[in-house]
This record gives structure tokens, sequence and C-alpha cells, in this order.
């Protein structure tokens, strides 16, 4: 993983020196709201509905157990000792002080963590593939251009007061478990016919009030053009982008204003002027950042451990976790584990400090020190050896993150929603508790197979609930908490948006209606299909039969449009 | 006298700031006396007479472009004009950083570039990054600090014409 140097660890001080003066000024009263707004927000920190939050950034998603640990340290000294690991690869602690927040920043910058460009109208954290190094599929290893990129992002003088957030997110192939589609920025790694390595670039993706999905800006882009062609595009957004209406803001609308033809010949106009500048990157820049993601010491492993297979024979509650929480390695004889934040009666992507620190030192015993976090709010051990995995299983499930159900139904996806965020218009984390009762019997929800459930408390979308396949929003009726249901939403390539199916409904009601929607499927599927598959095959239509058929599911339903 | 940050010292404002109000245009707006920055319809509509005024009373001349403007508009005029001002209506307004850039890294202008408007200290930095030498703001002996609240930069920009990885080459 990337290590800072003297220069990296120097300008994340400097940055908590900075905020820390704002924030004094701000509470002697020297700075108003307004002006101390953006500058708290750069810094991660929003005001919430009990106390403030902070974002903490996890650059592309990678940690080392060190810096788990000093994560889990800040949860236990400013928070009430557990986080929220976010879908866009950031760390949220939900009961902090404003007092406090400079003295967390400190803290955290003894372990190279911050929380710069978390929140605001600047270029945001940005992220990729959890298994990225270590998927047997991909092109080649993003994370050396997304530390690339995070460098120039940070503090790009030119781009802290864009229209909107600027989300970026790379992903190292085909496979795209980025979901580089829902970004404003979309980078996705490639090579041309003579196997040189560059990117597809996409533009214009995003989910909120209007959601959209990213179209590709440039078929391929050498790699020695990222920073300067990030520039123009990022130049002709902040110039052209809008800036009359908040929710009109983001390049997605510039990009559907203009059409995709025409932003583009505008951001190749700009780039002309700094194609092969100095912003070209050099070999020596590109090598001296890959060096930080050279292949640890894997060991010469056979590819079948015999132990393994042995224990996976004969133990059905090891083998159902083999089947959904480990994975595939590019090397022998290793596998990437993830550690579910999934448990039942578990709020989607908390974790506990206890658990961080156990997922410290299971990636110390089993790996080399490095933990991933991913889109799906979970944990991943990305080098674990096929042999230690009996072992591992067991360790993982004393610290209660070892439920088998990556992919599945009860993998919900959520935002922190009214419980704690002040956008939100309903709860979501008891609703997530709801359908995971619902669907208590693992048997079942194995058998139904891979299915994404995703949950967003309001229309900002931070659960994804666009792209779920099955996706629940959270909305506001004469201040009444309601929630629409949606299908046919997908990730990653294959990345659809979903439709709004029918009246919204009371939360009480909502597990029933997903489990009729679910059992629809039970009775349509073809042998292994997968839901997204018998949905798009049929239509929504027996859905919506099986949702809303036999007798309203409430009486004060009314239909409500999507948005 | 109102104060300003230029070229890392404090000194004396002698300009006015020309803006157009509710019922003034650009041809018929009252020019007052000595160093001022009008806006550039002023400019475009009055050209040859401001140029006359400067040469005729020496009163210095700058034009000051809104979030709106094209810096192009004004590229083969810029060695008429002592000053360019460029004005933010907001703080969270941040066209002027790429003004600016253009400016400085593509148009060629080296006078006096100067920050108007919604900013204060805490943008100082990045101002001066994207080419700002000089900034109208409150209470500047204690704002001057905030130039150098970082001591290094990833990015090429105005004040830094190479990014930190050619520079770093160069010293290895």
């Amino acid at each position: 993983m990337y290590r800072y140097n003297e220069i990296d660890r120097r300008l994340v001080k400097e940055r908590v020196t900075q905020f820390r003066d704002q924030t004094r000024r701000h509470l002697a009263g020297e700075l108003s709201e307004d002006e101390f707004r953006p500058l708290r927000l750069q810094n991660g920190l929003y005001v919430e509905r009990h106390a403030p939050m902070i974002r903490l950034a996890i650059p592309y998603g990678v940690l080392s157990s060190d810096q788990m640990r000093a994560l889990a340290g800040v949860t236990r000294k400013f928070d009430r000792g557990s986080g929220h690991f976010s879908t866009r690869q950031n760390l949220q602690l939900n009961w902090v002080s404003l007092e406090q927040a400079p003295e967390i920043l400190a803290e955290l910058a003894e372990a190279d963590l911050h929380a710069i460009q978390t929140s605001g109208s600047c270029i945001r954290n940005i992220t990729t593939d959890p298994f990225a190094g270590v998927s047997p599929q991909e092109v080649s290893d993003p994370r050396p251009w997304a530390e690339i990129l995070r460098q120039w992002s940070a503090f790009h003088p030119e781009f802290a007061y864009l229209p909107r957030k600027f989300k970026v997110a790379f992903s190292g192939g085909p496979d795209d478990a980025a979901n580089v589609r829902i970004h404003d920025l979309g980078i996705q790694l490639a090579r041309d016919g003579e196997d040189q390595l560059g990117f597809r670039v996409w533009v214009g993706g995003g989910l909120g009030r209007t959601p959209i999905l990213a179209k590709v800006l440039r078929e391929f882009l050498p790699w020695q053009h990222l920073l300067s062609y990030a520039e123009a595009i990022l130049r002709t957004y902040n110039l052209h982008g809008r800036r009359d209406n908040k929710y009109k803001a983001r390049i997605k609308i510039l990009v559907q204003a203009l059409g995709v033809e025409e932003f583009a010949r505008q951001v190749e106009a700009e780039w002309s002027h700094l194609k092969d500048g100095p912003a070209t990157l050099t070999e020596a820049e590109a090598a001296r950042v890959s060096a930080h993601f050279e292949a640890p010491e894997y060991e010469n492993l056979p590819k079948y451990d015999t132990g393994f297979e042995f224990a996976k024979r004969h133990d059905r509650e090891f083998s159902s976790w083999v089947a959904r929480n480990v994975h595939e390695h590019r090397v022998s004889g290793y596998a990437a584990v993830t550690l579910s934040l999934k448990a039942p009666g578990q709020a989607p992507g908390d974790a506990t400090a206890e658990q961080m620190g156990i997922a410290a030192d299971l990636a110390e015993r089993f790996g080399f020190a490095e933990i991933r976090t991913g889109v799906t709010q979970n944990l991943i051990l990305p080098d674990v050896k096929k042999k230690d995995l009996p072992e591992l299983w067991r360790q993982v499930r004393v610290a209660g993150l070892a439920t088998p159900n990556i992919g599945l139904l009860t993998d919900i996806v959520s935002c922190p929603g009214g419980d704690y965020c002040s956008l939100a218009n309903a709860k979501s984390i008891p609703l997530a508790k709801a359908i995971q009762d619902r669907f208590s019997d693992p048997e079942r929800v194995s058998a139904i197979g891979d299915l994404k459930l995703n949950i967003s408390g309001c229309v900002n979308a931070c659960g994804h609930h666009h792209v779920g396949h099955i996706g629940i929003l959270g909305v506001d009726k004469q201040g009444e908490e309601y929630f629409q249901i949606i299908l046919g939403g997908a990730w990653g390539m294959e990345a659809a948006l979903g439709k709004v199916i029918g009246p919204s409904l009371v939360a009480e009601e909502v597990p029933q209606v997903i489990d009729r929607i679910v059992a629809n499927f039970e009775i349509c599927r073809r042998p292994h299909e997968r839901f997204i598959d018998t949905l798009n095959r049929i239509g929504p239509e027996s859905f919506r039969d099986a949702a809303y058929g036999s007798g309203s599911p409430s009486k004060r339903a009314k239909v409500v449009s999507n948005g | 006298m109102a104060k300003l940050i230029k070229n890392r010292d404090i000194v004396e404002d002698s300009w006015k700031v020309l803006t157009l109000a509710a019922n003034d245009t650009p041809d018929t707006v009252k020019l007052p006396v000595g160093p001022i920055m009008v806006p550039l319809s002023v400019w475009r509509a009055r050209k040859a007479e401001l140029i006359r005024r400067e040469w005729e009373h020496h009163d210095l001349l700058g034009v000051w472009l809104g979030p709106e403007d094209d810096p192009a508009d004004i590229a083969s005029d810029l060695d008429d004009l002592s000053v360019v001002g460029i004005h933010f209506p907001t703080a969270g307004d941040g066209r002027g950083y790429s003004i600016a850039t253009l400016l400085r890294t593509r148009l060629g202008y080296r006078g006096e570039l100067r920050a108007v408007g919604g900013i204060g200290r805490d943008h100082l930095h990045y101002l001066h990054r994207v080419g700002f030498d000089a900034f109208a703001v409150n209470q500047p002996e204690l704002a001057i600090a905030s130039l150098d609240d970082f001591s290094e930069a990833y990015q090429a920009a105005a004040n830094q014409p190479l990014p930190l990885f050619r520079r770093r080459t160069l010293t290895a």
C-alpha cells in the first residue's frame, strides 16, 4: 500500500493546523456559520441531527492494520465506540463534537489518515474496487492511478469551489466492482490494440434527485494523460456547470444539457492546451507510485489445499461461509475474504471499535496487515492463504463478522438514515433490521442467491437505492415516513436504474411486501437464475401484482412519483 | 484608505472599483477621478476614452471580470491594463479560480491580478496558487499569514509551473 513520505505527512499536518485555527475562530465568533460551513465540510464535518458527524477518508478503501487501530482509537476516544463504513470508502462517526474535531484529525494524522475533501463542493475521496490488485479479472491494478489522482486532487487550488460535489471512482477492469457508472467521473482501466495501458473515461453519472448513468467520454486515454485530461474536465465543469440551483449543479446535468458529444468536444478543446504539458505523467512517477503497490511476498502454494477442501466438504457452516464470503484471488493458494458487517440486527456498515481492532489483528495474522473497505459496506482481508481459512473462520465467527451473506438479500446496503442524518426523511436502519428479521432463515436467503437490496433514507440516495435490484427509498408525506419500492436497478457494467413499482408504504408493511416480491421470484425463476435476470426476463408486472395485488397493503398509501 | 495585500505586503489601496448601479449604463456611467477598475461592459463600451484618460491624467486603469466573463475577451487588451480584478460574488463561486488560471497560464498576463468580493483569509492560499498577487480582504494584517497555510503542493498551478513529481525528478 502507499506509504506517506515526509511531504505527504507535512501537508496533512498543515491541514490540521489550518482547520484548528478556523475552528477556533468560528468558536470565538470571528467566522460566521456561513463562512465556516464550506471550510468544515471540506474537512468532513457535518452538523447532524444529534451531534456533528465527521466523515473520515479511506482513500480507495485501503487501510493498514495500524490505521484501522487508529480509527478504532478515535471512535473510542471521541465517539461512542463504533463507526459507520459508508458506500464510498469513508468511515463516519456520528457522535463527535465540533470542539474536538481538530483533535480527532490531529490524532488521525499520526496514522497518515485524514478527512480532507470528504464533503463539500470539491473532488471527494477517490474510490475503487476493494479487490484491486488481487482480482483475477482486472486489466491492471487501479490503486497506483487512484493514488496519483488522490495527490493531484488533494488541495487542488482551482477546484475547491466547484458547482457541486465531484466523485471519482476507478475500476480495475471489466467487472467494475467500483460502480463507475454512478460517479461524476468513472475511470476504467483498459488496454488498447497495442496492449498499451490506459483508461476508458466515463462522465456524468450520479444518483440523488436526478439519477443518471455515466456515459463514455473517451473510449481510450493513454495513462500518461490522466492528470491533464482530468484538469480539462474539471475546468470545463467549474466554468460552465450550473450554480443557480444546487439540484442542477452536478456535472451530470451539464453533460445532459450539452449532450455528451458536445461536452466531449469542449473537454477536448480545453485539453488541446494542456496535452503533453507538465501535468503529463512520467514513467518515473508511474513507477514510483506503482512500487508502493507491488505484490507482497506471496508463498508458493498449491491451488488446492487439502485441509481447506476437507473442511469445506465436512462442515456445512464453513462451506456456506466459503461460498459467499471467500473470493477468488489471482495468486494460487490464496483467497480474499469478506468480513460481513451485516449480521442480523446490526446496522449495515457499522462496526464497533472492538471489531475494528479484531479485523486489524486478523489482517496481520492472516495477511500482510492490510484491510479493504468496499461499496457494499463490508471489510475485506485481501490476502488469506487457503490453508488458513478454517482457522480464520473460527476467529471471525467469534467476532460476529462471519455472517455468510455477501451478495445476498441480507447484505443490505443502507445509509445511516433518519436516526442520525438531518437530511433523511425516514429511518433506514430499523427497516434494514426488520427486513433481516423477516429473512431470518439462512437456507432460504442462500437459495434466493444474488440479490442486492439498497435502502436510502431520502432522495440524496446515499444508500444507492436506484441501483439495487430492490431499492427502498424513504419519502416524507405530510410529516409521515413512507417508503417507495423500486425494482430493476443493477450495478457495475450492467448498471441500470430501477423504477418505482407502486404506492409507497409505511415501514411496518415493507418487510412483508419485500417477502411477496421475493416469493414471486421463487415461483417464476429458472434454475439458478438471479433475481435481476428473472425480473428482466418476465418484467415487473407479476412482481407488482405480488406486492400489491391481494388487497392494497395500505389504505393510506398514495401513488407518489419517483424523485 | 482601505488596505490591501499585494505582493506579500500590506499597502494602501488607492483604487476605486466601478460598479454599475441599476440606472447606470456602460455608456453613461460617470468615471470617478483616480485609478479605477471598470467592469468588462464599460471597458468594451469606452475603451478609447479610458485609454485617453489614462494617457492625459495618468489615472491608472484596470478592468474587473465577473464569474460569467470570458478572460479571452480582454486577451488583446492586457498590455493596456495595470490591474485585472476578478470578482467573487460569494466565496463558494469558484469560477474566478479558473479565470485566474487562464489569465496567467494561457493568456500570459503578468500584471497585478486582484481578488475582490466575497473572499477572506481562508481562501488566500488557493487564490495565490492560481495566480492572484493582490487581495482585497478584511483585516489584511491577520489574513496575510494564510498565504502560507501549506508549504508544498502536489499540482502545478500558476505560481508553480511544475507538479511535484517533476520537481522530485529534478532534485533526485
